[in-house]
């Protein structure tokens, strides 16, 4: 069963207001403790051993040198950690494929990838835990390497799974493939749409993987007992997500580990998967010494999640009055060297922004000897909406209407057909293009070789498990501890402004605090923009739950019917004068006479909160283009975003601002490089470079609230939409400059200027 | 292998500590006195999450060695806030929510404190390219700008 509470208008004191953060003072003062801020006594000094090759068997390794160094205490390889079925095993709400996650982990017959890991080692310092790592002998048997999506799809291209044959493909294929699975979405009748059509449009694309950056590279500490329990530390979006992946790897029962989430250096979805956790336990478990992992920059880089790189075709029809007749798009998405990529989302992004009678989308999940991609900020959508929104632009042009109009006449409201199945509900699309075109950014001018460029997001939001409990103090203050990892966007100062709002209290009775494993039952990740929708629904059962109780026992004490109390403005007083009359009790009193009337008091949440509401924004950019240089600098940005309702505007324009931004360094900047060796060439911030304060202006924005009828402050999730209109709008925004469309991700100033020249042959 | 004595003061106090050779001065201010207020996001000098300062001097901690730390004055974020009263610079962060996952905050802070201190009236862009050397992921910088905008005016008393 699920739960959804449904939204209610009405007067409020605190959703809405800007306090400060409750992790703010902490985090200005240093006191704030990140993953590798932890440490314990006796702690060893845990480091990996990766692969130098992007593709080779693993003929032999020997650890014994490595052994015997004074300080080594104990190493991991493959042989310490069981085979895992080829099989979707539930974690939760996800289904995984535990072969893929044991390999990516601990390489078994293959490295995969540069930076793919294959050993590990435990030793009294780093300094000698690196030695070790350098005493290891791996004879390797080198293999032909691809890393294009689209080579990697050819039949003839170099296999990273001999086994794996194409799913989605009917009948079975004959031959294996590094096509992991073809997906395939669609309604209507293209072909006669595209038959309907004065004008057609088709392009291609290409982008490179771009990493979500986070400034915090994984850390962890691990302590295993002899008595074969675990406790874990680290920075995680999912503490129970982590477990369950560990115990399933390490073969332990799910409640002989305790993860005790630290707090998160930004994560982005990058922080969804485990990586060291499970060799750190190991490796406790093997040293009988608490075990403390922490990943250097560069092995961020080469060895956790990056988004997927992509190639991906779009074709538009569309009337001479501007409708939109039938849209196609292709998207060949590398998964990295596990199958796995966001395909499946992205294929169904691509186009939902829009009305549409005819849509056929096809998407490939390739492998490829990269690393396993990872959640990113509304996954694959940006790549898909790059190719699909410059396409809706380059049409506009054509047919002579001004973007936003063009959007306008073919925007997706409540009641429009999705072409991958519900019916969209109260949406705020429209509005969101609407407040665009009334901005005063619209309008302003421009000058030369400057140009504006628009375009849309559309991301899903998601609900699922999520726990709270909130614990009435014996002075009647509150604590509310959440199974909501707050991933930085503010959830622990949204989820308790919601709960003073239920209560009628002052904000600073409520102190949250993130619970480990062990003190709440299961909670999903924190991801798809579920923090402050499902988070915020939980603590509003859980309010309301404590609220419940409260009343029953004033009910008890004053002896008349519970439904003549009501709570009101902080208070149990007589819900009408004609049922009961007796003094109003506060909390506080409550609280005091609790353990004297019954016990203390809390309510609690455990739901599978379901009702996201989708969220939709509008982006608007000016960009100026040096000739010269092929650099282009951006002049001014506009976020106009819908998000339901914003609990706490300041985190929810920090969520804007941060998530166009991310857009803007992988539009202009952001690369991963790979040399003909299938090695990583820029794994550091100096080569890899995200956007600087300098890069950027004023980065405007507009909340439209357009309330999420499924929570009950309106909520939809704001954080990922942000990134998806980023790139689309500036390549957009390039073209209006210097009439060049722009279709190979980054537009760095070498594409840019290669871009211009070949425009400039063209002509010449 | 023999570590070395190195005596020094951080945020005022006298410390000593043993270092390796080559043991950053943010390892040892992390691993040897527990100062775990300064963060290592990169370990290259590209993200300035490492920020302190050395006699009067912004550095990035990962990039000198703590040998090189015999002698100096060392100031790290653990000392920015005067007993129980906030820096304005760290009031002001927080009042404008110009911090998210918080990794960065401690380098932003040292940074944007050694600019006020060189030009207590700074325009936003001289805001931005001082603190170009600061890498967040989180705010799109925004905030932080006005963040240090805002305390400049409070320390000036405009």
């Amino acid at each position: 069963m699920s739960t959804t509470l449904k939204y209610e208008e009405k007067q409020l004191k605190i959703v809405g207001t800007r306090p400060a953060r409750p992790d703010g003072v902490d985090k200005v003062t240093g006191r704030a403790r990140f993953g590798a801020d932890y440490n314990l006594p006796g702690q060893l000094i845990g480091k990996a051993l990766r692969s130098p090759h992007a593709h080779a068997r693993i003929v032999s390794i020997d650890v014994s040198a490595a052994l015997a160094l004074p300080g080594v205490k104990a190493v991991v390889t493959r042989d310490d950690f069981a085979e895992m079925p080829d099989e979707m095993a539930p974690v939760g709400e996800l289904m995984i494929n535990f072969r893929d996650v044991t390999r990516n982990m601990m390489a078994r017959e293959k490295v995969l990838y540069d930076g793919h890991p294959l050993a590990a080692v435990a030793a009294t310092s780093e300094s000698v835990a690196r030695a070790a790592l350098a005493l290891i002998k791996v004879e390797y048997e080198v293999l032909p390497h691809v890393i294009d999506v689209v080579e990697a799809m050819r039949p003839d291209a170099p296999l990273l799974n001999e086994n794996q044959y194409t799913q989605g493909v009917k009948p079975k294929p004959e031959r294996p493939s590094n096509i992991a699975k073809r997906l395939e979405f669609g309604r209507g009748d293209v072909a006669a749409g595209f038959a309907q059509a004065d004008v057609i449009v088709e392009r291609e694309f290409n982008t490179k993987p771009v990493h979500q950056g986070y400034i915090e590279p994984q850390a962890c500490l691990a302590s295993y007992s002899a008595d074969g329990q675990a406790e874990l530390w680290t920075a995680t979006q999912g503490q129970f997500v982590f477990r369950a992946q560990c115990a399933k790897v390490l073969q332990m029962d799910v409640s002989k580990i305790r993860v005790t989430p630290t707090e998160i250096g930004g994560g982005f979805g990058g922080k969804n998967n485990i990586y060291n956790e499970p060799l750190a336990i190991a490796l406790s478990r093997k040293s009988n010494r608490p075990v403390k992992m922490v990943m250097t920059r560069e092995e961020v880089f080469r060895a956790t999640g990056p988004t997927p790189g992509a190639n991906v075709r779009v074709k538009l029809g569309a009337t001479r009055d501007g409708r939109i007749t039938a849209a196609e798009a292709v998207l060949n998405f590398q998964a990295g060297a596990f199958p796995g990529s966001p395909v499946n989302q992205a294929s169904m992004c691509a186009f939902t922004r829009y009305d549409l009678a005819n849509v056929h989308v096809v998407g490939n999940d390739v492998v490829v000897n990269r690393p396993k991609v990872a959640a990113y900020r509304a996954p694959g959508a940006p790549i898909a909406v790059l190719g699909v929104e410059s396409v809706i632009d380059e049409m506009a042009k054509k047919l002579g209407i001004d973007p936003i109009e063009f959007r306008l006449k073919n925007a997706a409201k409540e009641g429009t057909q999705t072409y991958y199945g519900p019916k969209l509900g109260p949406i705020g699309y429209v509005q969101t293009l609407e407040a665009a075109r009334a901005h005063a950014h619209y309008r302003a001018p421009l000058g030369p070789n400057q140009g504006r460029g628009v375009a849309t997001g559309f991301w899903f939001n998601i609900g699922n498990e999520t726990t709270c409990s909130l614990n009435l103090q014996e002075d009647g203050s509150l604590t509310l501890l959440l199974g909501v990892i707050d991933v930085a966007g503010g959830s622990r100062a949204s989820l308790s402004m919601m709960v003073a709002e239920e209560l009628g209290i002052e904000l600073d009775r409520v102190r949250p605090v993130i619970g480990d494993t062990s003190s709440l039952g299961f909670n999903f990740l924190t991801a798809g923009s579920r923090g402050t929708f499902a988070g915020g629904m939980a603590a509003v059962v859980a309010a309301r739950n404590l609220i419940e109780k409260m009343r029953q026992r004033v009910a008890k004490v004053r002896e008349v019917p519970v439904e003549a109390v009501a709570w009101k403005d902080g208070r149990a007083q007589p819900a009408d004068a004609s049922v009961a009359q007796f003094e109003p009790m506060t909390l506080t009193e409550l609280a005091r006479m609790g353990g004297k009337t019954g016990g203390t008091m809390a309510g609690h949440a455990e739901i599978n909160a379901q009702g996201a509401g989708p969220g939709f924004g509008t982006h608007i950019v000016d960009v100026e283009v040096d000739r010269e240089t092929g650099a282009v600098k951006i002049l001014r940005y506009t976020v106009v975003q819908d998000v339901g309702k914003a609990i706490h505007p300041a985190y929810v324009e920090g969520q804007m601002q941060g998530g166009a931004t991310q857009g803007i360094g992988w539009a202009l900047n952001e690369e991963y490089v790979y040399g003909a060796d299938g090695i990583l060439q820029n794994p550091g911030f100096l080569d890899y470079r995200v956007p600087v304060a300098s890069d950027l202006p004023h980065i405007d924005t507009v909340i439209v609230e357009v309330p999420n009828p499924n929570h009950p402050y309106g909520v939809r999730g704001c954080g990922e939409v942000p990134i998806i209109a980023p790139m689309a709008a500036i390549a957009n925004a390039i073209e209006n400059a210097t009439g060049v469309r722009l279709t190979q991700q980054p537009f760095s100033p070498p594409r840019v200027l290669k871009a211009l020249e070949g425009a400039g042959k063209a002509q010449g | 292998m023999s570590r070395n004595h190195v005596s020094a003061t951080v945020n005022g106090d006298q410390v000593e500590f043993l270092c390796e050779t080559g043991q950053t001065l943010l390892d040892a201010l992390r691993d040897e006195l527990r100062l775990t207020g300064t963060k290592e996001g990169c370990g290259t000098g590209d993200c300035g999450a490492c920020s302190v300062m050395v006699d009067g001097r912004l550095v990035c901690s990962c990039l000198m060695l703590a040998v090189e730390a015999e002698g100096k004055a060392i100031e790290t974020v653990e000392g920015m806030a005067k007993g129980e009263k906030l820096h304005p610079l760290q009031k002001k962060f927080i009042e404008h929510a110009a911090l998210q996952c918080g990794i960065c905050t401690p380098g932003f802070l040292i940074a944007a404190r050694a600019l006020l201190e060189r030009n207590p009236d700074p325009t936003e862009s001289e805001v931005r390219f001082w603190l170009a050397g600061n890498l967040c992921r989180c705010t799109g910088y925004q905030k932080i700008v006005e963040a240090v905008l805002d305390a400049g005016r409070e320390m000036r008393g405009a």
